[in-house]
This record gives structure tokens, C-alpha cells and sequence, in this order.
């Protein structure tokens, strides 16, 4: 289950000041989307209005060919960087929370055997997430990569058609946030959805996404710093079959250059 | 020599700097009863510990001669039960409206600004109207309550629910909640603590609303009685019925901080100590 977003001539402006400009981009159903740039080019603006957070000032954001709803929903999950789980609930309370929502609209809380039932999924979700042995602790009690994973969790449950995640593992160890790309990987391939990251971290943007979107501002005013906003300077397409040149794969006609040695340098002395 | 900030005392020692104040100020007070009593035998302003405690016994353990009432009972019961009245309303009200002021904008918008014309208006300044519209009797009393510490309640609870992280309020949608799931599942719990802090911060203000409504109109209650017995300048009395006072809310006080600590542990794990 995945759903295709596409950008109609989307601007975002602040005031006077313009952060994307002429937006189009038309993001298939199934991709995982890389989304870098610089700091202030708009990224987490894009992954704001894809979420419902925010909207754009001219232009439409469109859900599977249709207008998308200007609120968030269920059916496009996120991941911040921050804050993402409720601090004044379990492991297991927040990721049952999703499915209390859903079942009990005016206490939303579940009792007997519709707890039961799902409190077996919840687990069955924390377990995927390798969280198991956590289940009654709360948030504070939990690293940053397991309050992440408890986040993707959380997010999963309810089985979006779109995953958004916002420098997810940017606050990471290196040797945890290994650990969460195989995760997110797993669960990509597993689950079938869309997926939109943001991320500073280049080596991820390409190790992860099928396609990789650059945002940057191309024209710059030095007298009106926020006259022209950013635009899309770079889509790769990440896929093996494509003609992109990109690390680790090797195009048409591409001949690796041959290593130097260690004669080499040292007739350089 | 570390620095001051840095030495900080230990259990015993936590405990034994704390009692110095209050054992240094009952000295000094023992010790200028007895002086005066030296110099003027009839003297009111400062009886000695045995003549109050005669007062006590006298209003808390003999019926009154002419009602036959146990005054400082009557009294604690009476004033108790305006300012739990008081109190309680103006917690389900702030909690209702700083909820609905908070999470809405609609209703933010509408309410805010008023709330923070009201909560400008000096609830003494509205006693004499309080008592033309509702009468002498409890009604004013808890009113008054209501009025001096509702405001400051909504006002507070709104800045906490505002100053919980968006990301919060946005992932409980993405999590399929509507705006009444939000409120009462990633909202209340997290505001309960600060209420109860809010609610702890106001017994202040709301004694100082019930003693002073007491004081200009009332049959019994505990500031009634002091504000009567200062005309027979009774220090006697006087000085044990605010001591009295000031247990209460202490106790009050206390019992709202556990109740905070057991019932909301996730509030207070980042707190320094």
C-alpha cells in the first residue's frame, strides 16, 4: 500500500521572504525519496506540506491524483528528529495509542478483549522493532535510536500509505544509525510504502533513497536575501537500472581510475 | 576551597538547616514574651507559649458558653468548606477553559483576550459588588475564590499546552486522533502536573480571598474569628489560629506535590534537586 504525491507549481512564501519556488515534482508510489540541501532550502518545508502541517502559499500538493486534505491523517505517518513519542506513556502505550484512536472515538481507550487483541499487534510491532524487552518502560527511560525505533513503530502501526521522516537518525550514533537503516529498509520492503526522508547525511541520502531530490537556491540577491527561494537542483534516480552515475555503480563506458601505489609516491620524493 | 555552589549539605544536614530558622524564631519569640512579661505583667502582644495553649484548649476541647459550639472546629470546618468550594471550581473551570483555550484556536481567539482583562481586574476591587449580587452569605464567599484564582489558572494552563512540542500535537493526528482524542490523550495527562502546581501556587491567594471575605462578612470561619478577637486584642488566640492557618495550606500544599509525584513520576525525571 503506497500512494503517489505530486507538486503543482507549489511556492511557499513567509512574509516577503520566499523559501521554494515553482515546485513540480511528481514522487511514484513505492519510492523512497532522499531530501537534502542546505540548512534554510526548504526541506523540511516540503516534508511539512506533504504531512498537512503546512501549506503551501500558491500551488497544489496532490494525494494519489486527488487535492490532498490540509490537516495531517493517518494515512501519511511521520518520524521527527525530536519528540516524536509521547513522554507520559509506555513502550506499549504508545504504540496502542493508534489503535485506540481508531476503535474508540469518545474515551479513546479499549477494554477487554478489543485491548487484548490489540495489545497482541501492538507487541507484535514492538517486537519488529526490536524493542521487546522494553515494553513497560517509558520514553526517558530509553535511548535515542530506541525512542526512534519506538517512533517508526508507532508510525507503522496504523500502516500509512506514506512515510515522512524528518532527520530521523540525525541525533544518532554511527553504529545505531546503521542498525536503523537496515530497519527502515526492512520495513520500507515490508510494509511497500512511500517514504520521504529529509537528512543532512549524504552517505544515507544515497545509501537509502531510489531517488535522491537536492534542494538549494540556485539565484541569490545580496541586497533582498529572500527574494528568490529554492528550487530543485539535482534528481538522481537511485535505482540499479538507471543511467545516473552515482557511487557504486558503474555506467556505460565508466573506467575506474587505477590506484596509485606505493612507487608512486614514493618517486614523489 | 570548592566553589559555593557546589557544596551542598546532605540528609541530616538538609534537615537539621532547615529546622534552624524555626527553632531560632521560637527562641527569640519565647525570649521577648518572657521580657516584656518581666517589665508588664498584663501585657497582650506577646503571650507566652502556656497562655496560648490554654486558648487552644479552650476553643478546640470546650464548648462555647453560648452556643456550645467547639469554636476552633466550627471555624476550620466553615473555611474548609468555602475554600474547597472555591478551589474546586476554579480548578474544573481553569482546567475546562485553559483545555479548550490551549488545544482550539477558535476558542483561544475568542476567550483569551478577555481572560487577560479579567484576570487584570483586582478580585477585591469586585468583593463589594460579590456581596450586593450574591448576598452576605457562602455564595460571595466562593465567588470571590473563583474569580482571584480561575484566571491565573487558565492563563497558565494555556502557556503550558502551548509550550508542549507541535511535533507531539501533529503525530497524534498522523495517529488517526481527533481534536477531543488529542485533548484527553496527549494533552490533559501532560498538563495534569503543571495544574496541580498551578492549583498548589493559588491556596495563597485563595486563603487570602477567603480570610479577607471572612473578615468583612461572616458568622464563623477562621478569619472571622481572628479579625473579631483583634478587638480584644487576643494575641493568645490569634497567634495559634494562624499558625493553624498556615498548617492547612502547608498540608494542602504537601498533599497536592505527592499526589503530583505518584500519579505523573514522568513529569519530574529531568527535574534537578
Amino acid at each position: 500500500m503506497s500512494s503517489s504525491i505530486a507538486f503543482n507549481d507549489v511556492w511557499v512564501e513567509y512574509g516577503d521572504q520566499i523559501v521554494l519556488e515553482r515546485l513540480n515534482l511528481a514522487i511514484a508510489p513505492g519510492s523512497f525519496v532522499s531530501l537534502v540541501g542546505p540548512s534554510g532550502a526548504g526541506k523540511s518545508t516540503l516534508l511539512r506540506m506533504i504531512l498537512g502541517q503546512e501549506q503551501p502559499t500558491r500551488g497544489q500538493i496532490m494525494l494519489d491524483g486527488e487535492p490532498m486534505r490540509r490537516e495531517p491523517g493517518p494515512d501519511r505517518g511521520v518520524v521527527f528528529q525530536r519528540y516524536s513519542v509521547l513522554p507520559h506513556l509506555t513502550v506499549l502505550g504508545n504504540v496502542l495509542l493508534g489503535f485506540e484512536f481508531a476503535a474508540s472515538p469518545v474515551t479513546a481507550r479499549l477494554f477487554g478483549a478489543a485491548r487484548k487483541a490489540a495489545i497482541a499487534e501492538s507487541d507484535k510491532l514492538i517486537a519488529e522493532v526490536g524493542l521487546a524487552e522494553h515494553r513497560n518502560k517509558y520514553p526517558h527511560q530509553l535511548s535515542g535510536g530506541m525512542q526512534q525505533r519506538l517512533a517508526i513503530a508507532q508510525a507503522i502501526a496504523k500502516k500509512p500509505k506514506v512515510l515522512l521522516l524528518d532527520e530521523p537518525f540525525g541525533a544518532l550514533d554511527p553504529g545505531t544509525r546503521v542498525q536503523m537503516h537496515d530497519l527502515i529498509r526492512f520495513l520500507w520492503k515490508d510494509c511497500g510504502m512511500t517514504i520521504v526522508m529529509v537528512t543532512h547525511d549524504i552517505k544515507e541520502a544515497f545509501a537509502l533513497g531510489t531517488r535522491l531530490i537536492a534542494l538549494d537556491k540556485k539565484r541569490r540577491d545580496a541586497q533582498a536575501p529572500g527574494r528568490f527561494g529554492a528550487i530543485i537542483t539535482y534528481d538522481l534516480d537511485l535505482t540499479r537500472d538507471s543511467a545516473v552515475p552515482v557511487m557504486g555503480f558503474k555506467p556505460l563506458g565508466f573506467k575506474p581510475l587505477p590506484p596509485s601505489t606505493p612507487a608512486q609516491s614514493q618517486g614523489a620524493h | 576551597m570548592r566553589r559555593m555552589m557546589n557544596i551542598a549539605p546532605g540528609r541530616g544536614g538538609r534537615l537539621l538547616l532547615g529546622l534552624l530558622p524555626f527553632v531560632l524564631i521560637a527562641m527569640l519569640y519565647v525570649a521577648g514574651s518572657a521580657e516584656r512579661r518581666a517589665a508588664n505583667p498584663d501585657d497582650k502582644l506577646l503571650p507566652p507559649v502556656s497562655e496560648m495553649a490554654a486558648a487552644i484548649k479552650r476553643a478546640a476541647f470546650q464548648p462555647d458558653r453560648r452556643t456550645g459550639d467547639y469554636v476552633l472546629w466550627v471555624d476550620t470546618a466553615a473555611s474548609l468548606k468555602r475554600l474547597a468550594w472555591g478551589l474546586g471550581i476554579a480548578t474544573a473551570g481553569g482546567l475546562a477553559f485553559g483545555m479548550a483555550v490551549g488545544i482550539l484556536p477558535l476558542v483561544g481567539a475568542t476567550l483569551a483576550p478577555l481572560i487577560g482583562v479579567l484576570s487584570m481586574i483586582p478580585p477585591m476591587a469586585v468583593l463589594p459588588i460579590l456581596f450586593i449580587v450574591f448576598g452576605l452569605g457562602e455564595l460571595s464567599k466562593v465567588v470571590l475564590i473563583v474569580f482571584g484564582i480561575a484566571p491565573f489558572l487558565v492563563r497558565d494552563l494555556a502557556l503550558a499546552i502551548n509550550n508542549l512540542p507541535i511535533e507531539q500535537l501533529v503525530k497524534a493526528q498522523t495517529l488517526g486522533a481527533s481534536s477531543w482524542q488529542v485533548a484527553i490523550r496527549v494533552v490533559l495527562p501532560q498538563i495534569m502536573p503543571r495544574l496541580i502546581e498551578a492549583v498548589r501556587l493559588s491556596i495563597g491567594p485563595a486563603f487570602l480571598f477567603l480570610i479577607a471575605a471572612e473578615a468583612i462578612a461572616a458568622e464563623n470561619g477562621l478569619g472571622y474569628r481572628i479579625f473579631l478577637l483583634r478587638r480584644y486584642l487576643a494575641m493568645d488566640t490569634i497567634l495559634p489560629y494562624v499558625a493553624w492557618i498556615t498548617l492547612l495550606a502547608w498540608l494542602l500544599d504537601a498533599a497536592l506535590a505527592w499526589i503530583a509525584r505518584r500519579a505523573f513520576a514522568f513529569a519530574y525525571v529531568t527535574e534537578r534537586r
